[in-house]
């Protein structure tokens, strides 16, 4: 009982912790409401795919800025896309960068471009930790009889 | 779909909806199939926007409304919907994360019949059975509009195309109603049915879809009318309504896309040009184009077209040096910002319905009536930012001169308006008769100057991303065209582009697919925007400039199917477009 109620305090500060500091908004609340009975792992089936789906996005946005001649077009519709899905989810903090992203695709930036890539790497490499981590809270509580 | 009222399902309905939801984004497709199931309905989801199309074609009443993202890689999620209203006829509701006025406009534009902004909340997705419901009580309403839509045109027999035009989108809406009227009581035998009787959806197949636009052809689409398609379709089970309604859904998306076409092309141009392209520029164009049909219809015309189509940033890159001024000069005080003029919804709407056509070519006619002909003027280019329409107008004439699609029958029609967005100097004088002479002589396979013309219009999509990029040369030669000669060559030209084109290319309109869209679309905007049904063609015709043009290039459009895009262009053009 002692590690359940730790575990789940933690669970809980971390959870905060991350709407606190804008990893995620209320998005990714209404994930949490959507999961029942019926889908007891509907908000981690969710974040699987889209993590598996953002690395795709930031694969393909990385080889579309490696080009000699930057398709500036085509990397907007990598950023657009990854706008979307991170608004999907309620990473607010991505999609925040997606937004700037885009300002620079369209004044075709390179240089700004890049760095908003690289920046754009790094929030969503630590959302990914964040959500990890929780997740496997989550498990633990799970495992504990929670 | 009738059943849905009429089965035990309807007892609880809106329980047990189907919805089809369409996006290439997994995780979203995921959450809305969840929030949708929580909301009872039978979800089917699907990540691409071809595999949805197969699907609603296999199950043809296997839907109820289908709810689709903007962007998707393999199709447009607005040729999706248009697709769909014209095949299948069933609601849709477009989502992106993207809010922009402009994009949401394009959704309504296209037939949308809501846009949900991203993320979606599942309060949002409980409600749509309500457009399912709504649809159902505007499909009797629709096919009292066809009717009277249908009346209207066959009534106006033998007059050219752009009469007709005129007759229904003009000012018309007494003798609009009257027809209304008269068809009214002429069918009321079977409204009494329909209101009565379970209307059973038509689910217009491919090959349901090919027959009819086979049949159209046929007849001509300036002479088409439910009744002819029907006899030509020859298919017992399908009613006069049912063909009037597709008719009509047929037209607006033929409208529709020319619009597009000609957004895409002047948003092409605009990249192409000089001027650094913005969203701001694009989206603008976008929107002062909505807005202008919009305050068209709405409004007097005759404000808009000078407000409009000036001061594009595209034209003053355009011109270079000395252009010539401009024949005809827009009504001063129309140098007003398009956003200005905002329509009031009702007029979109109108235009919509029965006169979309009308609007969609609206700015480029307005212009026309505010045309001047005798008049040379210089309009600063950067008075008016809305240069939409007019960049697609100038892009027609322009295309004449340098590209390799030329619209030789580019009629008056598009010179003035191009005068009209000119405030830019326009160097070279624009015969008409070089438009002539070049729309004869342009198309390798040219075998008569008819067929000719008919190329180049044919091209038109592409010509008009072509024309954006060189966007100067034209527009100098175009603006500075005396308008008697254009005339005379023009419409001579016209018509025997006309003539040439009346023999429906069956075989070159490919049932209904992009290219056919796009070819249409060139063809009914063209048409649309010479013919234009409103007064414009009235002011026009004083002039000397003669709606003919219009109506002949319209069929030179149409039945002239092989344009040849330039793939390379459009896809520029569209990504500009959406990239707003």
């Amino acid at each position: 009982m002692d590690v359940m109620s730790q575990l789940q305090r933690q669970w809980l500060e971390h959870s905060a912790f991350l709407r606190k500091e804008g990893y995620l908004d209320d998005q990714f609340e209404q994930l949490r409401k959507l999961q029942d009975e019926s889908s007891p792992d509907f908000v981690v089936e969710v974040v699987s795919i889209f993590f598996d789906d953002s690395e795709k996005l930031l694969n393909n946005m990385a080889r579309a800025l490696e080009q000699k001649v930057v398709d500036f077009k085509q990397v907007d519709a990598h950023v657009h896309q990854f706008k979307g899905s991170s608004a999907s989810i309620g990473a607010m903090r991505v999609k925040n960068v997606c937004i700037e992203f885009r300002n620079y695709c369209e004044a075709q930036n390179l240089e700004e471009c890049l760095r908003c890539a690289q920046k754009l790497q790094f929030e969503y490499s630590v959302l990914k930790t964040q959500l990890e981590y929780l997740f496997r809270l989550e498990q633990q509580i799970r495992a504990a009889g929670g | 779909m009738e059943n849905g009222f009429s089965s035990p399902r309807s007892e609880s309905f809106p329980a047990g909806l189907r919805v089809l939801v369409v996006d290439d984004d997994p995780t979203w497709l995921k959450i809305l199939e969840k929030m949708l199931k929580k909301c009872s309905y039978e979800v089917t989801i699907c990540g691409l926007a071809r595999e949805a199309l197969k699907l609603l074609r296999e199950r043809k009443d296997g839907y109820d409304i289908v709810i689709s993202d903007v962007n998707m890689p393999d199709m447009d999620g607005f040729k999706l919907l248009e697709h769909v209203g014209l095949e299948m006829d069933l609601p849709v509701i477009m989502m992106s994360v993207d809010g922009e006025t402009s994009r949401v406009m394009k959704g309504v534009q296209h037939g949308a019949c809501d846009y949900l902004l991203k993320p979606i909340r599942m309060k949002e997705l409980r409600n749509i059975w309500q457009h399912v419901f709504r649809k159902k009580i505007h499909e009797i309403r629709d096919i009292e509009h066809h009717e009277s839509f249908e009346g209207i045109r066959l009534s106006i027999n033998g007059s050219e195309f752009s009469d007709d035009c005129i007759m229904f989108s003009g000012e018309d809406l007494t003798s609009f109603k009257k027809r209304k009227d008269f068809q009214n009581k002429y069918d009321e035998r079977d409204y009494g049915d329909h209101s009565s009787t379970k209307k059973h959806r038509v689910v217009w197949s491919v090959d349901l879809h090919q027959k009819f636009v086979k049949a159209v052809n046929q007849i001509g689409f300036d002479k088409v009318g439910p009744k002819k398609i029907l006899d030509l379709m020859n298919v017992p089970w399908l009613t006069r309504e049912n063909v009037a309604s597709h008719l009509q859904k047929y037209r607006l998306y033929l409208i529709r896309l020319q619009k597009e076409n000609d957004l895409k092309a002047s948003f092409g141009g605009i990249k192409h040009s000089d001027v650094p392209s913005k969203d701001t520029s694009g989206g603008f164009g976008l929107q002062s184009s909505i807005h202008t049909n919009q305050n068209d219809v709405a409004n007097d015309r005759d404000q808009f077209s000078g407000s409009n189509f000036y001061g594009q940033d595209l034209d003053a890159k355009n011109h270079d040096g000395d252009r010539e001024e401009i024949v005809l000069e827009p009504k001063p005080d129309s140098k007003k910002p398009l956003t200005a003029d905002v329509p009031d919804p009702q007029d979109t709407r109108c235009s919509q319905m029965s006169f979309d056509h009308s609007s969609a070519s609206l700015g480029s006619d307005v212009n026309y009536t505010e045309f001047d002909c005798s008049i040379p003027k210089q309009y600063p280019w950067s008075e008016c930012p809305e240069v939409q329409s007019k960049q697609e107008h100038k892009l027609l004439l322009q295309l004449e001169d340098g590209f390799s699609q030329q619209l030789p029958c580019v009629p008056q029609h598009y010179i003035e308006i191009d005068q009209l967005q000119s405030g830019r100097d326009i160097s070279s004088p624009i015969k008409n008769e070089p438009v002539l002479v070049r729309c004869k002589s342009h198309r390798e396979s040219h075998i008569s100057p008819k067929e000719t013309a008919i190329d180049d219009f044919s091209v038109q999509p592409k010509s008009l991303t072509a024309y954006h990029q060189s966007f100067e040369p034209s527009s100098t030669a175009i603006s500075s065209m005396k308008p008697q000669a254009v005339d005379l060559s023009c419409i001579t030209d016209l018509e025997s582009c006309q003539r040439n084109l009346i023999s429906p290319t069956d075989s070159t309109f490919p049932p209904f697919n992009e290219d056919l869209t796009v070819c249409w679309l060139q063809g009914d905007f063209l048409n649309k925007n010479f013919g234009l049904p409103n007064m414009e063609f009235a002011d026009y015709s004083d002039h000397g400039f003669v709606a003919d043009i219009p109506v002949h290039l319209y069929d030179t459009l149409t039945s002239d199917y092989e344009c040849p895009y330039d793939p390379t262009e459009y896809p520029i053009v569209d990504q500009g477009l959406f990239i707003l």
